[in-house]
């Protein structure tokens, strides 16, 4: 209780020092708006479709990007995870893959795919796959072989063994990858709208206003929009794991 | 021979042995398809030999973009990560060291750790306009998270008897700081510092795709606009090469650094690194 006190008169102390500093003429209003201002805008921004077209377009992009991540790397990941040499080749070429940044690709994906929406769901496809792939991977290393053991002395067959044990004793860990790549896919896209590859987005929006004349409260407010996005994709799906997988001690020990 | 190294050089070997097959692998499809998006890498390494050496020995052998794009992204890129480091690493310890201020700026700190770092490319190219301000505030900000936050949660990590023992002796302040909290903070600060330099090099690259007259991001850009894939390919595979190499660089100070912990838990797998 006092913490969320405290939190309050932190976030409070910090709005007003903006607000201050806004008016007090260090720069130009357009460059520094005070924070009332960046609101203001943000409010009638929220009343008008367009801008709410945009930050459906990038949810919705976002969304259907992690879901086919998520159903690409599940079933790879067992698939992989099942044999030991296939398993240590994997992570020795994702060693290799890893370091390029998946936001260089996206010159040469605007050349492939075009100016589609096909484009940054692509590419968060790409970036999102590597967490959930290597957790899934991940968690078939950490089996318990008494469990393995069990199950195939009642009989269960390879394929029983693998969705009806394996799978889910490693869907904590799974999910935990989910969370990862939720927001690396977020990340990437609105990297891909920033770059002009989409005609729609929070991204393509906030590169629309700050190009031309420079109108930073604008700017501020598409930040904000993007935080809040950011925010509830991260406690969302931290909830959801609690509420999912609240006996499992890896979700205990998420944050 | 002892086992320890036996199974390093083994693993080493698997390692390489793996790459190059998947290379030859590359190079096979690549001819078959004959596609001019995905040159073949034998093609690529003929073109980053072309872009990158001249016989100039004045120039140690180093083509003018080495000098004009490589290196300025580079300095901008470890440049915004060293401050991330400096400010993350006192400020963290600080907020774990102290309760209450940690519970004033956690929220706020919650907020702004979730803006996806590219919406603030925006931001600080209307504040600063085109240039290395501009990409390196974004790399701080975009970066600092990491440090920080792991930074906080090495710095309670201390336990117990080293508070009491370090109380006993009445050392002072700094050296309370210097030589208990930050040691102990080591390597949950390391892990951070590697997470962040990833998150620096996507938002050297990405900030210089979104506006930038040189670097590296820049020339990806150029060679979109060019149609030359071959080049692109180059400038994507000296990406891949130079973050494998800081990762590494960084990997082996922390075992240097380490060395003393009598438990070195393996690396995570997966660090929080964004696209």
């Amino acid at each position: 209780m006092r913490s969320a006190l405290r939190g309050a008169i932190g976030v409070a102390g910090f709005l007003l020092l903006w607000e201050a500093a806004g008016h007090a003429g260090f720069a130009p209003q357009n460059l520094f708006p005070p924070v009332s201002m960046v609101f203001a805008r943000l409010g009638e921004l929220l009343a008008t479709e367009e801008f709410l077209r945009e930050i459906i377009a990038t949810v919705l992009a976002w969304l259907i990007a992690l879901a086919v991540a998520t159903g690409i790397a599940v079933p790879l990941g067992l698939l992989l995870g099942s044999y030991p040499a296939v398993r240590r080749a994997t992570k020795v070429l994702v060693e290799f893959i890893r370091p390029v940044p998946p936001v260089a690709l996206i010159p040469l994906l605007i050349v492939l795919i075009g100016n589609g929406p096909e484009t940054k769901i692509s590419l968060a496809v790409f970036g999102a796959l590597w967490p959930i792939l290597f957790n899934t991977i991940y968690a078939l290393d950490e089996l318990e072989p008494m469990y393995v053991e069990t199950a195939r002395s009642f009989g269960l067959g390879r394929a029983a063994i693998m969705t009806r044990v394996a799978l889910p004793n490693a869907l904590p860990f799974i999910f935990t990858g989910v969370r990862i790549s939720a927001s690396i896919a977020l990340i990437l896209v609105i990297s891909v709208e920033l770059r002009g590859g989409g005609t729609a987005g929070i991204g393509y929006w906030m590169l629309g206003v700050s190009q031309g004349i420079r109108q930073m409260d604008l700017v501020l407010a598409g930040t904000l929009v993007a935080g809040v996005i950011g925010l509830l994709s991260n406690y969302g799906l931290e909830w959801l794991q609690r509420r999912l997988f609240g006996w499992n001690e890896i979700a205990q020990e998420a944050r | 021979m002892s086992e320890q190294p036996r199974r390093r050089a083994l693993g080493f070997l698997e390692r390489w042995l793996v790459f190059a097959g998947a290379v030859v692998v590359w190079e096979i499809v690549t001819r078959i398809s004959d596609s001019v998006f995905f040159p073949p890498p034998s093609k690529i390494v003929q073109f980053c030999a072309e872009l990158w050496f001249v016989a100039e020995p004045t120039q140690l052998f180093l083509a003018d973009t080495v000098y004009e794009d490589i290196l300025p992204s580079l300095a901008r890129a470890l440049g915004g990560w060293l401050i991330t480091a400096v400010v993350g690493i006192s400020l963290g310890l600080a907020l774990g060291r102290s309760r209450i201020a940690y519970e004033y700026l956690n929220p706020l700190v919650t907020f702004l750790r979730s803006v996806p770092p590219p919406a603030l490319i925006p931001v600080f190219m209307v504040a600063f306009g085109i240039g290395a301000q501009m990409q390196i505030a974004t790399i701080v900000f975009g970066a600092l998270w990491p440090v920080l936050l792991n930074s906080v949660d090495g710095a309670r990590s201390v336990d117990r008897v080293k508070t009491d023992t370090a109380r006993s002796f009445r050392i002072s302040r700094t050296e309370w700081i210097r030589m208990v909290v930050f040691p102990a903070a080591l390597p949950k600060i390391f892990a951070g510092l590697r997470t962040s330099l990833a998150i620096s090099l996507i938002l050297m690259v990405m900030s210089e795709l979104v506006s930038s007259n040189h670097g590296i991001g820049y020339r990806i850009q150029l060679s979109q606009n060019t149609f030359s894939f071959d080049t692109m390919w180059a400038w994507l595979v000296l990406l891949g090469a130079l973050g494998y190499l800081l990762n590494n660089a960084l990997l082996a100070l922390e075992r240097r650094m380490l060395g003393w912990q009598p438990k070195r838990e393996a690396a995570p797998a997966t660090a929080k690194a964004g696209g």
